[in-house]
C-alpha cells in the first residue's frame, strides 16, 4: 500500500534528533510536526521569521501579528526567537537549520528539484524554496512517486522550471524512501506491501536496487 | 517637524512626493505586518506606473492588491503572488510585469539596498530561470549567481511602536520584511499603532534606528487574517 500523508510524516519524523532546529515547507511536511517522538526537543523554523513555532492557536489566541510562512495563524513555543526576513535567510542560506523538509513536483537523479512553476498553469512563485533548497545539507523532499495517472516524478531529467540544482540527497516518496548520489536513485526502503517491481515500473530515472530492500517501519 | 521630529498628522503628508513610474517598496508578509493605509492613500491618490518591490502582492481587496484594477502597478517584484485573482489575470494577459525573486534573495537585496552594497553573490538560484542573464561564479567549489541591490524612490514600512524620533519597535511576525524596507528608501514612511515621546523606549530594546525614517504616522489598522487557523482547545 502507498504511504497515507500522515504515514508521509511519521516516517520524516523517524529522522529527527533531539536538539534539531527543522524547517517544514507547506503540506506534508507541516504534518511531521505531529509526530515528533515523546521526550524529544525539537525547533521549527518558520521563514517568515519565527523559530521556535509552536501549535495553531485557540480562538482566544489568535493574533493577526503572529503567523507562519503558510500564512497560518499560530503561536510560539516556549524558547522561541522572532527576527526579520534577512536574518531568517541568513539563518537558512548560511547552513543553520539542522533539516529541510519540502515538497516537490520532479526530482532527478542529479540531484536536481522543480516545485514552483507549472508553465502556462500554476505561476505563483517560489517564496523561499530556492533558498531554501540552496541553503540546506540536509533536505528530505516528500512526494508522490508517480502521477494519478502513472507518469513518474522520479526522473533522469526534471522537464519543469528547477527549484534548485544539485542539491537533493533524500526523497520519500508515497513508495518508496530514496537516495541520490552519482547520478543515480538508490532504493533505500519500500513502503509497507509495495513490491520493488512496482517502485522500479514507476520510476523513470535509473535506480539502483542492492540486495534485499527493507520495508519501512512505521 | 522640528529636529528629529518625524511625526506627520495626515496620509496625504505621508506619501506626498509620491509620482507616476516610481519604485515602492513595501514591508510585510502576505497581509502580516503590511503598511495598509499608505498603501490605501496610494490608491486614493491615483499615482500610476509604479514599480513595487514587496514579498507579495496582498489579496483583491485588501493591501496592495487594491492598486490593480485602476492598473497602478506596472510591475511588481515578489517572491510570491498567489493569492489573487486579478494579479493573476493581469499577469497572464501580460498587463503587469512580475519579476520573481527568492524570498531570501529579496530580503536581502533590501538589506543591500539599505546598507549601500550594490550587489551580492547567492547560491539561491544557481542553474534556475531565476539565474538567466546574471553573472555566475565559482566560490569553494560552490556556484552562486549575482544579484543586483533593490533600492526605492519610497519605503513603506508598518511598525507596532515608535518614538517621534522615528525608532521602531515591531511586534512578532508583523516584523518580517519591515525592518529591510525601512532601510532601503530615499524616502521612508512609517505607520505605527503608538507614538511615545523620545526616551521612553528602551534603547536596546530598539529594532530599527530612527535615521533611517523620514515620516511617522499614527493609524489604526485592520490587521486582516488571511488563514485563520484554530486547535480546538482540548485542555
Amino acid at each position: 500500500m502507498a504511504l497515507t500523508r500522515e504515514q508521509l510524516a511519521q516516517r520524516v519524523a523517524q529522522e529527527l534528533q533531539d536538539g534539531y532546529y527543522v524547517n517544514l515547507g507547506i503540506g506534508i511536511p507541516t504534518l511531521v510536526a505531529n509526530y515528533i517522538p515523546e521526550g524529544m526537543e525539537v525547533m521549527l523554523q518558520s521563514e517568515n521569521g519565527l523559530l521556535g513555532m509552536g501549535q495553531f492557536p485557540t480562538e482566544a489566541e489568535i493574533d493577526a501579528d503572529l503567523i507562519n510562512a503558510g500564512k497560518q495563524t499560530v503561536t510560539m513555543a516556549k524558547g522561541a526567537s522572532i527576527f526579520d526576513s534577512a536574518e531568517s535567510f541568513a539563518m537558512i542560506r548560511g547552513g543553520h537549520v539542522d533539516l529541510t523538509v519540502l515538497g516537490a513536483f520532479e526530482v532527478d537523479v542529479n540531484g536536481n528539484i522543480a516545485s514552483y512553476m507549472i508553465p502556462g498553469k500554476l505561476i505563483k512563485g517560489m517564496g523561499g524554496a530556492m533558498d531554501l533548497v540552496a541553503g540546506a545539507d540536509n533536505i528530505i523532499v516528500t512526494m508522490t512517486h508517480a502521477s494519478k495517472h502513472g507518469v513518474s516524478k522520479l526522473l533522469s531529467n526534471c522537464t519543469l522550471p528547477l527549484t534548485g540544482k544539485g542539491c537533493i540527497k533524500r526523497v520519500l516518496t508515497d513508495l518508496a524512501f530514496i537516495e541520490i548520489k552519482n547520478g543515480k536513485f538508490y532504493l533505500l526502503e519500500r513502503a509497507p506491501g509495495v513490491s520493488v517491481a512496482e517502485i522500479i515500473s514507476l520510476t523513470e530515472g535509473e535506480l539502483v536496487v542492492e540486495g534485499d530492500v527493507p520495508e519501512m517501519q512505521l | 517637524m522640528a529636529g528629529f521630529d518625524k511625526v506627520v498628522s495626515s496620509y496625504e503628508e505621508a506619501m506626498a512626493g509620491l509620482e507616476d513610474d516610481m519604485t515602492v517598496i513595501a514591508g510585510g508578509f502576505g497581509l502580516c505586518g503590511i503598511p495598509e493605509n499608505l498603501i490605501r492613500e496610494i490608491q486614493r491618490k491615483g499615482t500610476k506606473g509604479l514599480t513595487v518591490v514587496s514579498n507579495n502582492c496582498g489579496v483583491d481587496d485588501f493591501g496592495l492588491g487594491i492598486l490593480l484594477p485602476d492598473r497602478q502597478i506596472k510591475k511588481i517584484i515578489a517572491s510570491y503572488v498567489g493569492e489573487n485573482a486579478e494579479f493573476e489575470r493581469q499577469m497572464m494577459n501580460g498587463e503587469l510585469e512580475v519579476e520573481l525573486t527568492p524570498q531570501g534573495t529579496l530580503a536581502e537585496k533590501m538589506r543591500a539596498g539599505g546598507a549601500g552594497i550594490p550587489a551580492f553573490f547567492t547560491a539561491t538560484g544557481y542553474g534556475t530561470p531565476v539565474a538567466e542573464g546574471k553573472e555566475a561564479r565559482e566560490f569553494d567549489g560552490r556556484h552562486y549567481i549575482l544579484e543586483p541591490a533593490i533600492k526605492g524612490d519610497f519605503a513603506l514600512v508598518k511598525a507596532w511602536k515608535a518614538d517621534r524620533y522615528g525608532n521602531l519597535v515591531f511586534r512578532k511576525t508583523a516584523r518580517n520584511f519591515n525592518p529591510m524596507a525601512a532601510t532601503a528608501g530615499k524616502i521612508t514612511v512609517v505607520e505605527v499603532e503608538e507614538i511615545v515621546e523620545p526616551g521612553e523606549l528602551d534603547p536596546d530594546h530598539i529594532h530599527t534606528p530612527g535615521i533611517y525614517v523620514n515620516r511617522l504616522i499614527l493609524g489604526t489598522f485592520e490587521k486582516r487574517i488571511e488563514q485563520r487557523t484554530v486547535r480546538c482547545d482540548s485542555e
